[in-house]
């Protein structure tokens, strides 16, 4: 269908100028840090040639023209540069630090919506009891800050039923039962709070459906109504959903950041916060890039969703 | 006869005033509570038992005792009094971050929603950017050049809500310049600066100030957050994220390290929330503010 | 009263409140309504918006909102349906008795194919396969006359006109042949051509199959050309009963009377219409028409 084709070339180009922005921001900061970033980053110990290598070595010493060409250019052609304090190699970096974060925050949203959605389309259906408890779990969810639930699921069970390890990571390929063991408590931490918000939005959804006429239709023609719900009511509240977790996603990835450093894992929110506390500013920008970029793309796949699950919406007669 | 739905009994009370009853009830505790931890905030000398920096030996990992009702940490610290001061950093960085954040945010949002075609096109590409990146990245971002402290995260909070709040006016303000009165003020000759800061803002404000006690939560979660990193409040200034983060590695044999700041975290976060919730029946009822 | 094999749908007696939530009670939306429909007509109810006529015809099904309570009988083919359990409700509807709204475009899912949405029915009462539903479905598409129906079997409905879409709401209510078609304003929400279009349509299917229509409307166009009996309630009483034939030509109810000399097509072109008063009386009525009178003499 040309019109569906349409919409994603439309989206695709809507996504150009946010990446643009964001490399710019990226770009920016290591140019932005007050003083002379060089210096800062190597301390007061370093020589002044020591210092113009390092400056020559980032190209902070051309015109911000050349430097941003050289930048977009090093990221197309896979050349991220190096880590200043290890001095390996950040794509080498990056390919071992973002499957974490993936695993971490993929298992998150998923369990996350497998709690969010039944227990939100049970909340709007449900009776008087229902509706408060699952109230209940959205204002614990929401009201409860992610690091310190995981100090309490670490305290729970880590600490008093000793059936699960504290903190740590193994790789899925070294040890998989392993690595779901130190998956566990640090996936927990991250979905509980964000099935509370998808809960919320799938509970208000679905509810605004039930209310609309064509559901009237649908009993008059005598359908279950566990069908009416499960094919029809959940079926148009879908986009409303998808979109939320688009968005959440974004949250889901800062949360991810706390998470890491809570549980020690090595993704790559811990590689960006201790670059910063290092002053190693090449590996902040490429951390920073990685999972800004991650979250553009899934919003674009979010949204593209959106259009496959709404024909309106890629029809561009949305209401 | 046969009833189609069983009839309930004595329903008869009314929907509405109840709703507005729990909404006023939400509103007064959300107030009252908040209002204690703030003033426990500003009055921390003379309310902490303990200098909340004071290193004492003998008392390392002290469990909760009537000396120190919330135990000591690490460093022998009283866990009560750090968690006082604590308190008193956080609510001092959230609630001048989204004061910030509203003061820029309010005229923004102003003009924008008043004037509308390119100032409002302007004012929303630009404000749009700053979403590009997810909150807490964003945050990082900020720390990452200014380097970390309580001041920059401020700043960095006050930031990443800018065009939350900005959008919030501008609608709120879109939707009151629409009403008759405004255009009888412009025709009476008021100039629009006139008509702005006498008719616009002062009844387009109140979805801006719901927002700004539902974002004041967030920002107690973001500061404690950025604190719990290392990179908001940096140490030996007592932080309700900071205290956490020092706790980590005593988790299991003194919990009590985690457990209060937690609590005084999730215990504020409510009030915001309550508040603002309370304030949303009550100010914002057309849902403007998100 | 009727004897049973001709009677297909009975009130008797039916009076509907709803619970307010004020302390106060409100008046009944319908009060003691007692009404008989014979095998294969079309019987068309007439009234203003809040006369009950709606709260009526929803009793049969049992789609009031929770807050209503139905008393006397509503019998089809003699089994008192408001007894029924929701197991019992729901396969009779859509199956013995159809129902019919009035915006066929908000009684559409908009996120499913139109012709799932008819197969859908069928398969919720009979036990056959997808592929026999979806080509029962085409035969009912091209039935109620939309062209090539394989073709449009898989389009949303906002694909499709208002008056197409309002055919596939009338394919998806006969799908399973029931004996009893309860259409609520089936035409309003169309432009005229196509509403005299639909209710053709209507007309015909009943000839057909031999369905029972009872048909909602404030329009006494619509009734004056298909229908075969008329009610006319106002306030949530039925107030008078008779062949259309026989409501056009004499009117035996004072409201009736002035609900006539109110219809655009019963007024002289270029002179105002009479107003029916909102709070009628005996009095204001004679007042009405008085004035109906007066501005038809000038």
């Amino acid at each position: 269908m040309t019109s569906r084709l349409g919409f994603v070339l439309r989206r695709l180009a809507l996504t150009v100028p946010v990446l643009f922005v964001m490399s710019i921001i990226v770009f920016l900061i290591i140019r932005l840090v007050p003083g002379d970033p060089v210096r800062t980053m190597l301390g007061f110990r370093a020589t002044d040639e020591n210092v113009e290598q390092v400056r020559h070595q980032l190209g902070l010493d051309q015109s911000w023209l050349l430097q941003y060409g050289d930048f977009i250019g090093g990221i197309f052609r896979g050349d991220l540069g190096t880590d200043i304090v290890s001095h390996a190699s950040l794509s080498d970096l990056l390919a071992q630090r973002l499957p974490v974060t993936f695993e971490l925050a993929g298992l998150a949203m998923l369990l996350a919506v497998l709690i969010g959605v039944p227990l939100g389309v049970r909340a709007a259906t449900g009776g008087k009891w229902v509706k408060r408890l699952t109230e209940g779990f959205v204002v614990f969810g929401i009201s409860i800050p992610d690091f310190w639930l995981g100090i309490l699921l670490v305290l729970v069970f880590a600490g008093t039923l000793v059936i699960l390890p504290p903190s740590g990571y193994v790789p899925f390929a070294d040890d998989p039962a392993g690595n779901i063991r130190y998956m566990i408590l640090p996936v927990l931490t991250l979905a509980i709070g964000e099935a509370a918000y998808i809960l919320r939005t799938t509970r208000a959804a679905v509810t605004s459906v039930l209310d609309r006429p064509f559901v009237t239709f649908l009993r008059a023609k005598g359908i279950r109504t566990r069908r009416i719900v499960a094919g029809h009511a959940l079926r148009n509240a879908a986009p409303a959903i998808v979109t939320v977790i688009g968005i959440q996603v974004g949250v889901l990835l800062g949360g991810a950041i706390i998470v890491e450093q809570l549980f020690a894992l090595p993704g790559v929110g811990r590689l960006v916060v201790t670059a910063i506390t290092q002053r190693n500013y090449p590996t902040v920008q490429i951390g920073v890039l990685a999972i800004a970029t991650t979250f553009i793309m899934v919003s674009l796949v979010t949204d593209l969703i959106v259009g496959w699950l709404d024909p309106r919406v890629a029809d561009g007669a949305a209401t | 006869m046969t009833a189609q739905a069983p009839l309930v009994a004595a329903t008869a009370v009314s929907h509405r005033p109840a709703k507005r009853r729990t909404s006023t009830r939400l509103l007064i505790s959300g107030a009252i509570v908040l209002g204690v931890l703030v003033l426990i905030a500003i009055a921390a000398p003379l309310i902490a038992p303990h200098d909340p920096e004071s290193v004492v030996v003998d008392e390392v990992l002290g469990a909760p005792s009537l000396a120190h009702p919330f135990g000591s940490d690490a460093l022998g610290r009283d866990v009560l009094s750090r968690v006082i001061y604590g308190l008193r950093t956080s609510l001092a960085v959230s609630i001048s971050a989204v004061l910030a954040s509203m003061i820029i945010a309010v005229p923004l949002g102003l003009l924008a929603g008043y004037f509308g075609r390119w100032v409002d096109t302007a004012i929303s590409r630009v404000l749009d950017m700053i979403l590009v990146l997810p909150a807490m990245l964003l945050a990082i971002t900020f720390i990452a050049i200014l380097g970390p402290g309580s001041v920059v995260a401020a700043i960095a909070i006050a930031v990443i809500y800018l065009p939350i709040l900005a959008r919030v006016m501008r609608t709120s303000a879109l939707i009151v310049t629409r009403n008759d009165y405004v255009a009888g003020a412009r025709a009476r000759g008021s100039s629009h600066f006139r008509v702005l800061i006498g008719h616009i803002a002062p009844n387009a404000l109140g979805p801006v100030i719901v927002q700004a006690s539902v974002l004041a939560a967030f920002a107690l979660q973001l500061e404690a957050g950025l604190s719990f990193l290392g990179l908001g409040t940096q140490p030996p200034t007592p932080s309700l994220g900071g205290m956490l983060s020092d706790g980590r590695d005593v988790l299991l044999q003194a919990p009590w390290v985690e457990i209060f700041p937690g609590l005084a975290i999730v215990v504020a976060v409510l009030c915001f929330t309550l508040l603002g919730e309370g304030l949303r029946r009550s100010f914002d009822p057309e849902g403007v503010a998100e | 009263m009727t004897t049973a094999s001709d009677s297909v749908l009975d009130f008797t007696d039916v009076s509907v409140a709803f619970r307010s939530d004020g302390p106060t009670a409100s008046a009944p939306a319908v009060d003691g309504v007692s009404l008989s429909l014979r095998r294969g007509e079309i019987f068309g109810i007439v009234g203003e918006s809040g006369s009950g006529k709606s709260t009526l015809a929803n009793t049969v099904l049992g789609l009031l909102p929770s807050s209503a309570t139905v008393r006397g009988h509503v019998r089809v083919n003699d089994r008192d349906v408001l007894g029924l359990s929701e197991s019992d409700l729901r396969a009779l509807r859509g199956d013995e008795v159809a129902m019919i709204f009035q915006d066929a475009s908000a009684s559409l899912d908009p996120t499913w194919p139109v012709g799932d949405q008819i197969a859908e029915t069928i398969r919720a009462h009979r036990a056959i396969g997808r592929r026999a539903a979806r080509e029962q479905a085409i035969a009912l598409m091209t039935e109620v006359g939309i062209p090539d129906a394989a073709s449009r079997y898989g389009d949303a409905p906002h694909r499709l006109s208002g008056g197409m879409r309002q055919r596939i709401v009338i394919a998806a209510a006969l799908a399973n042949n029931p004996q009893l078609l309860i259409a609520d304003e089936p035409a309003t929400a169309l432009d005229v051509t196509i509403q005299a279009q639909i209710l053709q349509l209507i007309d015909r299917l009943r000839r057909d199959h031999g369905t029972t229509v009872l048909l909602i409307t404030h329009d006494l166009g619509v009734v004056a050309q298909v229908c075969d009996r008329v009610g006319v309630m106002y306030a949530g009483r039925l107030l008078e009963v008779g062949t259309a034939h026989e409501l056009f030509a004499r009117p035996t109810h004072p409201y009736t009377r002035a609900l006539l000399a109110a219809s655009p097509n019963r007024v002289a072109r270029g002179t105002r219409l009479p107003v029916v008063p909102a709070q009628w009386s005996v009095e204001s009525l004679h007042e009405s028409e008085a004035v109906a009178e007066a501005e038809a003499a000038q």
